[in-house]
């Protein structure tokens, strides 16, 4: 249990550290390390398969953001500081974490969950569809309408990012390449 | 305490996003947000002790971690690189016409 | 040497010796999705990660030759009505998304077959939607840097 808080504490000073660099290159590769610290935290809370795609996730969200920011502006400009929006955000964290703490003590103590719906898969999992490991047995067999959502999502997003991002009807001519 | 400690990383995102200028620190801070969620619900489905939901081969199985959050999640990360892949884009396409990420100058409507 | 587009000879051995394993790697995840940790997601971020690779150190031009943009739509097209096509097959036995397609034995790789089939088909549309994105995002970063 400490392990864990550990983790989350050193997440903790990560973001505060990407929130708050100037330099827009150490901020996205801070970013990168919270993202590998939430890989080991998935590994310490038993979920294998979930450090396995945070992982490999990170490191794609990681190209793609440095991709954009690389030889742009390499640092943010310096004005002089705007007090108005940082005491907004300042007071709605704050805010937040008032309103949010009632409400997690009334949830179930940590390491203690209620699995009312999880008894049934655990049991009947294997037996019911045949694979071994139970998250793939849930996610593919037992609840296949989410990932059919997802999938429906995942194509949006993609058909999105292509259509902002097209170049034909825009450029006069001669740009055969990227029509998707 | 520990469910506290995620909270406290969801609020520093949402710092990011009401208060930063500059787009990709916002997109930062909703990277870091999702994060935060992504962990509080895999905290909520550990069981102190437990073991990871895969099977083995001569085993009776006793306490295994609950599997629902983990699955549920499984396909919200996959969404969240989706999702920051399209405002990236978003990102990119409004520096392509107003050359500037700061999210001040943008109001101006030139062009 | 640095007439050709790409990255060092370094960067561009390395990449030769390691793009087939990390492409392997994604495959061995994705088929046994069902076994052991791993499924069609991380498999199918790990295949877009090889070409991904590819691309970053040989030049776009290397790695639309292995994988053309076209060829991609039609990959991830093709995974979307696989998972679709898996989830009527239901409809013979009673509902959507029914288990019909046999169990197997369990702990062998040809079991499961509803979740086999689904992760395979899960990772193409993963894999080539990511890998479209991203290319897509790498070329509209060139456009502006001219």
């Amino acid at each position: 249990m400490t392990d864990i808080n550990v983790i989350l504490m050193l997440m903790i000073v990560g973001s505060i550290i990407a929130v708050e660099t100037r330099d827009m290159l150490s901020c996205v590769v801070v970013v990168g390390v919270v993202g590998l610290f939430q890989s080991l935290a998935f590994l310490v809370l038993k979920a294998p398969d979930l450090a396995i795609v945070q992982l490999v996730v990170e490191i794609l969200s990681l190209v793609i953001l440095l991709r954009v920011i690389i030889r742009k502006e390499a640092s943010e400009p310096q004005h002089h500081p705007d007090y108005f929006p940082m005491l907004v955000g300042i007071t709605l964290s704050l805010l937040a974490l008032l309103f949010v703490h009632p409400i997690l003590r009334e949830l179930p103590q940590f390491g203690q969950p209620v699995m009312r719906v999880a008894k049934e898969y655990i049991e009947n999992g294997m037996k019911a569809t045949g694979a071994t490991n139970l998250v793939s047995a849930v996610i593919l067999d037992f609840r296949a309408y989410d990932t059919l959502g997802e999938a429906v999502v995942l194509f949006t997003a993609v058909c999105g990012a292509l259509i902002v991002l097209r170049k034909t009807g825009r450029k006069k001519k001669g740009e055969p390449e990227t029509e998707a | 305490m520990t469910y506290f400690l995620c909270m406290i990383i969801f609020a520093i995102g949402l710092y990011a996003v009401v208060a930063k200028r500059n787009m990709i620190k916002i997109i930062i801070g909703i990277m870091v947000m999702e994060y935060a969620l992504n962990m509080l619900f895999v905290l909520f489905g550990y069981r102190q002790g437990g073991r990871s939901p895969i099977l083995e081969k001569a085993q009776t199985i006793t306490n295994i971690v609950d599997p629902l959050p983990q699955a549920l999640i499984l396909t919200a990360i996959v969404i969240g690189l989706a999702t920051t892949a399209l405002m990236v884009a978003l990102a990119v396409r409004i520096y392509e016409k107003y050359g500037t990420f700061d999210i001040t100058k943008i109001r101006k409507l030139r062009g | 040497m640095n007439k050709e587009p790409g990255m060092t000879v370094i960067v561009k051995t390395v990449t030769r010796l390691t793009v087939g394993i990390i492409l392997m790697y994604g495959i061995y995840i994705v088929m046994h999705g069902h076994l052991s940790p791993g499924g069609g997601f991380a498999g199918g971020v790990i295949i877009a990660l090889s070409f991904v690779h590819l691309m970053l150190a040989y030049g776009k031009e290397v790695a639309f030759k292995k994988l053309s943009m076209p060829v991609a739509s039609v990959l991830e097209s093709m995974g979307a009505i696989l998972f679709i096509s898996v989830a009527f097959l239901g409809l013979v036995g009673g509902y959507f998304f029914f288990h019909t397609l046999g169990k197997g034995e369990p702990f062998s790789l040809l079991s499961a077959y509803m979740v086999l089939f689904s992760n395979i088909a899960i990772s193409l549309k993963v894999g080539c939607g990511l890998f479209l994105v991203l290319i897509t995002i790498a070329l509209a970063g060139k456009e502006i840097k001219k």
